[in-house]
């Protein structure tokens, strides 16, 4: 036998599974707490997948409990869709089956690896198999089954099969056991990746059970759903030889030029004829008959030909409305000061659409000494691991905070100070740099996005901080007043041995202001603004007071406004005499308000918390 | 005598008043800017002109600075009463427990001082707040008479009762601690640098050239200058001031000579108006081919600052200055090793001491 022989008895195909079965890491499953981590996010990411497409509002519940030693049950169960019986088997206990792995659209999931990967952890670690329940709708039976993956064949094994009764409309339950160790209170744990699971995906209401038996609730802001994501077509600029020869092997159109028309996006029958020009290709001929020289000549002359970009009706943004909404929920405890958002208009690499959002958290509680904490996201999905390999991390490095109000070693690197950064990538496909989808590559176009979209973020902010400083120093001077003058008096006459003089007259002259402070406090889901005016100066005063605000989101108003705008209401301040303090309030649906008031028919001059109103009077 | 306590009550009284007429207290102060020195022809010194500043509790700053002038004159009267003293700096940390009025620096506290002599036209030394900085050192022959504090009066002969580190100068130098018995030199020498006060003590250029020597220790204490003043007027011996040749050493030369902006308020008492520049000079720097360094760029800020500084409006200055900054270098005094270590009180002394018609 020769020595080819004989290494070819040796050499044998190796499935799927088996492989997996020995790269774990690659599939997130490196520690025992990464392992419980990544069940339930592969599982919980399914759920949401699942309802969206359904245009069900998800409510998920994921129960943790330990058995014994380091094994623990995970139950995940939502109220999506369902999955009909005969497919069971092949989505949890199959790996690479998919319903998304050959089209182009934006999800959450997309290899089909993550939910059998789970269950293959499972039956490696206990050798218990995976539990599924599911019922597809009212007056259908749900089914249970018990599975495992024949590894060899990377094929279910069905254990056992049942039909019951559940109460549910509709749904999916999991259970699993697996080998694992369960943190609390860390960045990488169960309940951090829920947590930022349920900022970017406030329409989800999520309940985590931890093994100790303590219930925590995401609960849920919106009730409207997100836009489901179309397909597309395959952009010119992002395809690569590959895929474009599968695609002219399956091609159903007899010419080459009807073919590149219909079968990829801003492709126009025209513009497929330039691309064949270009190419040297004649348009009649067969998709089947290209060889690949000429399909390289077509890659070739798709870069030499100007296109539209993809459309981006594939990306479904979460928001601004409700990122807000999803930051201003899960900070409530730190009470911060202030929350800027934004989303960036969908943009394109190498013909891939993508869109960035962003969001920054400043002040309240937020210890103000640390890094900012970051919360990074990819299609929706919260990613905790390989901060320092992902793009955001990058951009987020690249901004000069300090221009922004954070502190930052030199203006490059991560900043120091109390905020927390939001970035969500959204794209039909992710550029992630490994299988583990834990970090996004460093893409040009992508790393600009997100730094443009942050600095706009970031400029609201340092607005905000701008205008907090303008009262600061108002307040230096009303400091000076209530407390250093009073002093100078005291000390002067208790060394002359004389009365304490009375100081309010010098008090007046001093601030010479109308004195404006404001406050918004949260009042059961409302907004109250409060404004006290007092007259500092040594002569009653009149002038017009303007406070923006949307008129439809106005609850009540005291006292009687003169008159009530679009985006502005408008108080005449009347006869307002020395040292006389008044009131004015509104009471405003939602729970988001920043006060702007302006003043008019007075020097803005005389006037302390308030701009010059440069609109009609 | 200025009855320091009246003149202190004065400012109180004055804060006191204001209040209880309804206006904002207040105090006026000269503004201690360098365009608003003139010179002095009485004296011959440059002193503070009109320009005012207001000193008022309208703005933050202002108020917090008065109430800490309330608790400083408190400070002071209590010293006073008690018959101690204390340093800059300890009344620094004194003002720890004064709430609002504490002092934010040290530098915040020497200024309040200076603002006190000026307003009382005292003394700091009235007030029994003494200067952290200890003084220079003098070495030649006079007979100086110390008041020690035992109160015992003690003869020193700055020559044969002190080692080579010369006679201490105190911080207060007025008459009450120093007269002076008598002098057999003709002359005082002042020199800006350790180094070469240590090169002329060991060369004996104290014998030599029967001159007093003062090392100055940089920007010269006001006891220093005070003392120079003291010698010049009641022992009749000229000056000459020998430093390095840069910007920050004219200065030191003009606050021996004019007084310094600082102190403008009291440039009669510190400032020598006779005392003469001797070098180094942007001119030595040509003719004795001294080594030198670029000018920097405070250095050239400086230079040209003092182009408008009125302190130095005259040909002399101009035209070194002009120098200077045309030969873009400047050299320090023990630049002058160069040719050995007896050059400077063999050649260069003796030869500039002749043209300014010193016989040596």
């Amino acid at each position: 036998m020769n020595i080819a022989e004989e290494l070819g008895k040796k050499q044998k195909e190796i499935s799927v599974a088996e492989f997996f079965e020995r790269n774990k890491q690659i599939l997130g499953f490196d520690n025992l707490t990464r392992a419980i981590i990544t069940c339930v996010k592969e599982a919980v990411d399914n759920s949401l997948d699942a309802c969206e497409e359904a245009g069900i509002l998800p409510d998920i519940m994921v129960e943790i409990s330990e058995l014994k030693n380091d094994e623990y049950k995970i139950v995940v169960e939502d109220n999506g869709p369902g999955i009909v019986k005969s497919q069971i088997p092949h989505v949890f206990a199959r790996l690479l089956y998919g319903s998304r792995f050959h089209s182009l659209r934006q999800a959450r999931g997309q290899q089909g690896i993550g939910i059998s990967a789970v269950v293959l952890y499972s039956q490696l670690t206990t050798g218990k198999p995976a539990i599924i329940t599911s019922k597809i709708g009212e007056g259908f039976p749900a089914h249970k089954l018990e599975l495992f993956i024949d590894t060899k064949k990377n094929f279910p094994h069905i254990l056992k099969e049942e039909m019951l009764h559940w109460e549910k409309k509709s749904g999916t339950k999991i259970e699993v056991f697996v080998k694992g160790k369960y943190i609390k209170n860390r960045k990488q744990s169960v309940y951090e990746y829920l947590r930022s699971t349920a900022i970017v995906n406030p329409h989800a209401s999520i309940i985590l059970i931890e093994p100790d038996g303590n219930k925590i609730i995401f609960e849920r802001v919106t009730n409207e759903m997100p836009n489901p994501p179309k397909e597309i077509k395959p952009h010119p600029y992002g395809i690569e030889i590959g895929m474009l020869l599968r695609m002219l092997k399956e091609a159903n159109a007899r010419k080459i030029s009807n073919f590149l028309a219909n079968e990829f996006s801003s492709i126009s029958i025209q513009k497929a004829r330039e691309v064949l020009s270009k190419a040297g290709i004649r348009e009649e001929m067969k998709p089947s008959e290209i060889t690949l020289e000429e399909a390289k000549n077509i890659i070739e002359a798709f870069k030499k030909t100007k296109f539209l970009p993809p459309p981006t009706n594939c990306l479904s943004p979460i928001g601004e409305e409700l990122i807000r909404k999803g930051l201003r929920k899960e900070t409530q405890m730190l009470s911060p000061e202030f929350i800027a958002v934004n989303t960036r208009n969908p943009s394109v690499f190498s013909g891939t659409p993508f869109m960035v959002e962003t969001g920054i958290v400043y002040g309240g509680n937020l210890p103000s000494d640390e890094r900012v904490e970051i919360l990074r996201f990819a299609n929706r999905v919260p990613l905790l691991y390989q901060e320092g390999g992902c793009v955001i991390t990058e951009a987020i490095k690249n901004i000069d905070w300090r221009r922004y109000g954070l502190e930052q070693k030199g203006g490059k690197g991560l900043p120091y100070g109390p905020a927390i950064i939001l970035v969500h990538v959204a794209s039909v496909n992710v550029p992630f740099t490994s299988e583990s989808k834990e970090a996004i590559a460093n893409i040009e176009e992508i790393e600009r996005e997100i730094r443009l979209s942050l600095q706009e973020c970031a400029r609201k902010m340092k607005i905000h901080l701008s205008k907090k400083e303008k009262r600061e120093k108002a307040r230096s001077k009303f400091f000076l007043v209530a407390k250093i003058i009073p002093e100078i008096a005291k000390k002067s006459s208790s060394m002359l041995g004389r009365d304490v003089p009375d100081v309010s007259r010098i008090i007046t002259k001093i601030m010479n202001v109308i004195w404006i402070e404001d406050e918004v406090s949260a009042k059961n889901g409302n907004a109250e603004s409060r404004l006290y005016i007092t007259n500092y100066k040594n002569k009653p005063c009149s002038f017009v007071l303007y406070l923006e605000a949307p008129k439809e989101r106005i609850i009540s108003i005291s006292p009687e406004p003169a008159e009530v705008r679009d985006r502005v209401i408008k108080w005449e301040i009347k006869d307002i005499k020395p040292t006389e303090k008044r009131e004015l309030s509104i009471l405003l649906k939602g729970d988001e308000f920043e006060n702007n008031i302006y003043v008019g028919k007075i020097d803005p001059i005389n006037v302390i918390g308030a701009e010059k109103w440069e609109g009609e009077e | 005598m200025i009855n320091v306590q009246e003149n202190l009550k004065k400012i109180v009284e004055k804060l006191y008043e204001d209040m209880v007429d309804g206006k904002i207290p207040s105090v006026e102060l000269p503004a201690r800017i360098k365009s608003n020195i003139i010179f002095d022809e009485r004296y011959r010194v440059w002193k503070y002109g009109n320009e005012k500043s207001l000193r008022s509790a309208a703005v933050l700053a202002g108020a917090v600075s008065l109430l800490r002038m309330l608790y400083t004159i408190e400070f002071i009267n209590q010293m006073i009463e008690q018959k101690k003293s204390s340093t800059l700096r300890e009344m620094y940390y004194i003002s720890e427990g004064w709430g609002e009025a504490k002092f934010e620096s040290q530098d915040e506290s020497d200024k309040l001082a200076e603002d006190l002599e000026i307003l009382t036209k005292a003394l700091r030394e009235d007030f029994k707040l003494r200067p952290e900085e200890d003084g220079a050192s003098i070495i030649g022959n006079i007979v100086i008479e110390e008041v020690t504090r035992k109160g015992e009066r003690k003869k020193i002969h700055c020559q044969d009762d002190v080692g080579d580190s010369g006679y201490s100068i105190p911080y207060n130098v007025e008459k009450d601690k120093i007269r002076f018995i008598e002098a057999g030199a003709d002359r005082i020498i002042a020199i800006e640098t350790g180094g070469m006060f240590d090169r002329l003590v060991e060369n004996e250029f104290d014998e030599k050239s029967n001159s007093i020597l003062i090392h100055l220790k940089g920007q010269p204490a006001r006891s220093t200058r005070r003392l120079i003043k003291r010698m010049n007027e009641e022992l009749n011996l000229p000056v000459i001031v020998f430093t390095d040749g840069d910007p920050w050493s004219y200065r030191i030369y003009a606050s021996i000579a004019y007084g310094a902006i600082k102190t403008a308020h009291i440039s009669e008492y510190l400032a020598t108006p006779s005392a003469q520049f001797l070098g180094i000079t942007p001119s030595d720097i040509l003719s004795y081919e001294l080594p030198s360094d670029k000018l920097t760029e405070e250095d050239i800020n400086a230079l040209n600052a003092e182009l408008t500084d009125p302190r130095f409006q005259d040909e002399f200055w101009k035209e070194e200055i002009k120098l200077q900054l045309e030969i873009n270098k400047k050299s320090e005094q023990q630049a002058l090793a160069k040719y050995g270590l007896d050059y400077v009180t063999d050649v260069y002394l003796p030869e500039k001491m002749a043209e300014m018609g010193y016989e040596i």
